[in-house]
């Protein structure tokens, strides 16, 4: 490693910075100059004063930082880095604020206190650490600039056969590793009136895009997209869930921890949120925060957008090669055997239960030999109570049903807000199919037995939850 | 055993590679290439037959060499390959029914190994998130080299019931991608703003050009095993492929993307067909469980790393990020880092 080498000069510095706490600030100003300067320059593209404010800031940071693997697996240092609040900045940069700021004193000194056993090793480290990133920041500075002749058309484009572009990406990279800097700095600004937490969230949306730009994510055979599934559809389902329909989830305990299974759910709701709801809910809820991989309609993967959001959070068609391909996997598959008959059921039917289908799920769980979980969502057939059903229409446009609701479409898109009923989704005791073996699904009368042990399971638990309800809204 | 094998499409870049590669092969004594023109590439130790397998000379060939093992590759993926939609469409059906007719005089056949595609199988919203080799499509190609695909295998199947002391190995390859070879994906995604089907993000599978070499070899080497499909491991979507070649996309609505489609194709740019177009919208992708059961074959590329070869190849990246190699790139992760670095310090525990 050639950062190694001026680590001891700075090592020096560090050691002095460590020694006394008042002395940070200056310390800090002391050691970072270069590296501000570096940082200013090289966020040319924008915000160069909140890099070189976190600059200096690390400079300071720095010296009681418990050691961190700086720049080899910077991700994970990132990640870690970013569970920890970051309560002490704040008071550093604002030293008026510093005397009745009383969280951050006191712990500063009792993080010095842990560390003070095997302090030099450590100092060390970060010693290293630091110099090997104001070496690398230099050398980004030369970089940048030779990268972007538009800005410094004078600087000497490499002998290099390949061609230097813009390097638009490059730029945009970088900017974005800068902006999860500066929002850093602006988060933890802000954390004193606002939570420390947005400082995270800043940081980790700015990381988020990142990813996305470079295509740096998964995707699995099903299409299932963790990282947006994490990152975008959740946190945007998530106060729907909480404020909005104030979800309460009962029996988690009957999701196994691991392995395959089935959950059977009803479905309701003209829309169909249940489903995307209780996915959130058993990943809220569940100590494992398993994903439910829902199976869905041809017509849902026939819709642009629709399909898309569907495939990305972990849908995939309702076909057996595809439910026994997920549960052998061991992964915990959702499904709404009513289908379209169960969401776009009139008002007055709401609460009861439909045709199950053909009983394809019980013996595809049969096959695969996975616990069958019925699933009761309560609530779901408020939220847009469908008192009508334009049906020329519908056929007209293809679609399985055109909903009226009292208030769609009299009150034009304001009639798509859900009505903000309170929803219980109750899990019931797993239905074991392992035991009867693999040839059971080939008993149609069996099949036929389970399946319908599974409805009324699941219709019983719908009538004794509604029973407890206190009201459709509370 | 003394084995005489002949490759048709021998000068097409997959044909070449794999006369190549087969080179290397001890157990095959004799290759023999045959293609309409001249390869413009070396074919290893092959020798070149100038002959069109649409024509009855064929059959001379077959017989008066004893060939003992065909692998026919000459069927063309792209229209501007062969001239037009109409000849592509002759060379691939016609020189496939000739060629196996051939294949049924010749006593010496034992061996007969195709390459087709995972095209067969279409696109649809209606498809199973992984198709195996017994499934069927769900909506059938409509045109193009899927369309003949379906026919090629078709007449291959009749072969197999006339023949049925010949071992049979049909490869169905998905999208071959790579650093050198040319087909209507890498032209589609070597476009300077790649259109893409708005609201939806079909699922892409990938197999390197070399891996499609080693198959065939794997193949040809091991006992007949009838339909395999050969493809990468993982998935990649349309969007996020467009993001690894660091070309930025234009979401455009359904309806405009036939057009759209047209418009590249007449414009020269792409030679594409609906069906790409069909698969970019609802994505395809195959199960590769017999590939390893059976044929035990491993591809050496995971579905990314085919396309990353492939995306590193492409020129005037206005937009990349995938490449980590280029001096650009280095600085800028050598600056984000830094940054990184200086990031890391901000906070503490």
């Amino acid at each position: 490693m050639a950062e190694k080498k001026p680590a001891k000069k700075s090592a020096a510095k560090k050691s002095t910075a460590k020694t006394a706490p008042t002395k940070k600030a200056t310390a800090a100003k002391g050691t970072t100059p270069a590296k501000k300067a570096g940082a200013k320059r090289a966020s040319t593209t924008s915000t160069p004063t909140a890099v070189a404010t976190a600059a200096e800031r690390a400079g300071g940071e720095r010296a009681r930082r418990r050691s961190t693997p700086l720049l080899s697996g910077s991700e994970e240092g990132r990640a870690q880095a970013r569970r920890t609040p970051a309560r002490r900045t704040p008071a550093r940069r604002t030293p008026a604020r510093r005397a009745p700021a009383r969280p951050t004193a006191p712990t500063l000194r009792v993080v010095e206190g842990e560390g003070g056993g095997d302090a030099a090793p450590r100092r060390r480290e970060r010693a290293r650490a630091s110099s090997a990133g104001a070496a690398a920041l230099q050398g980004a500075v030369r970089s940048v600039e030779a990268e972007s002749p538009s800005e410094t058309p004078t600087s000497t484009t490499p002998s290099s056969g390949t061609t230097l572009a813009p390097g638009v990406a490059e730029l945009l990279s970088v900017a974005l590793s800068a902006g999860q800097v500066a929002s850093r700095s602006i988060g933890s600004a802000m954390s004193q009136a606002a939570g420390e937490d947005l400082e995270r969230r800043l940081g980790d949306v700015l990381a988020f895009l990142r990813r996305r730009v470079q295509g740096d994510y998964v995707v699995d055979d099903f299409g299932f997209d963790e990282d947006f599934t994490i990152h975008t559809a959740f946190p945007l389902l998530r106060p729907l869930k909480d404020r909005w329909f104030r979800v309460e989830v009962r029996g988690i305990e009957n999701i196994p921890a691991e392995g395959g299974a089935l959950v059977v759910s009803n479905h309701s709701g003209t829309v169909a949120i249940d489903s995307v709801i209780t996915q959130l809910a058993i990943y809220d809820e569940h100590p494992q925060r398993r994903f439910l991989r829902m199976l869905g309609a041809d017509l849902v993967f026939q819709m642009p957008l629709v399909g898309d959001f569907a495939r990305k959070t972990g849908a995939t068609l309702a076909t057996n090669p595809d439910a026994e391909r997920l549960m052998s996997n061991g992964e915990l598959v959702g499904v709404w055997p009513e289908g379209f008959k169960g969401v776009g059921k009139p008002f007055r039917e709401r609460y009861k239960l439909q045709r199950f289908g053909r009983g394809g799920f019980v013996s595809a769980a049969m096959r695969s030999e996975v616990p069958i979980i019925p699933c009761s969502v309560v609530g779901a057939e408020e939220v847009y109570p469908m008192i009508g059903n334009l049906k020329t229409l519908a056929r007209l446009l293809g679609a399985p049903y055109a909903p009226v609701t009292p208030t769609f479409p009299l009150l034009g898109p304001l009639g798509l807000i859900p009505l903000p009923s309170k929803w219980i989704i109750e899990f019931s005791p797993p239905v074991d199919t392992a035991s009867l073996g693999k040839d059971a699904a080939e008993d149609p009368a069996l099949v036929f037995d389970l399946t319908d042990q599974v409805r009324e399971t699941i219709q019983q638990t719908l009538y004794s939850v509604l029973m407890t309800r206190r009201s459709v809204f509370f | 055993m003394a084995r005489t094998v002949l490759i048709t499409g021998v000068s097409r870049h997959l044909g070449g590679a794999f006369a190549r590669r087969l080179s290397a092969e001890e157990d095959v004594t004799r290759i023999i290439g045959v293609d309409v023109v001249p390869p413009r590439h070396g074919i290893g130790r092959a020798e070149f037959v100038r002959a069109d397998i649409r024509s009855p000379l064929i059959a001379r060939i077959v017989s008066d060499n004893e060939v003992d093992t065909v692998v026919h590759m000459g069927v063309i993926a792209t229209p501007a390959a062969s001239g037009g939609r109409v000849s592509q469409k002759e060379i691939n059906v016609i020189g496939t029914m000739q060629l196996l007719a051939a294949c049924q005089k010749a006593e010496s056949l034992q061996r007969l190994v195709v390459k087709s595609t995972s095209a067969v199988y279409g696109s649809s919203p209606k498809d199973p998130a992984m198709f195996k080799e017994e499934f069927s499509a769900r909506r059938l190609p409509s045109g193009g080299w899927g369309r003949d695909s379906v026919e090629v295998e078709g007449y291959v199947r009749g072969f197999a019931r006339r023949r049925p002391d010949v071992g049979i190995t049909m490869l169905r390859f998905a999208n071959v991608i790579g650093p050198r070879i040319r087909t209507a994906m890498t032209d589609y995604f070597s476009l300077p703003l790649i259109p893409l089907p708005l609201g939806y993000d079909g699922r892409l599978q990938f197999v390197h050009e070399d891996d499609v070499g080693e198959a065939l070899t794997t193949a040809l080497l091991q006992d007949a095993v009838g339909t395999v499909n050969i493809a990468g491991d993982g998935i990649i979507t349309a969007t996020q492929a467009a993001n690894l070649a660091g070309r930025p996309f234009l979401s455009i609505p359904h309806q405009g993307s036939g057009t759209i489609g047209g418009l590249l194709q007449r414009s020269g740019l792409v030679d594409s067909s609906p069906d790409q177009i069909t698969l970019l919208t609802f994505g395809r992708g195959v199960d590769t469980t017999k590939m390893r059961a059976e044929l035990g074959f491993e591809p050496r590329y995971t579905t990314r790393e085919a396309f990353e070869s492939f995306a590193a190849r492409l020129t005037h990246r206005r937009f990349f990020l995938g490449g980590r190699k280029q001096p650009s790139w280095l600085a800028a992760h050598a600056a984000e880092r830094a940054i990184a670095a200086i990031d890391l310090t901000g906070k503490k525990d």
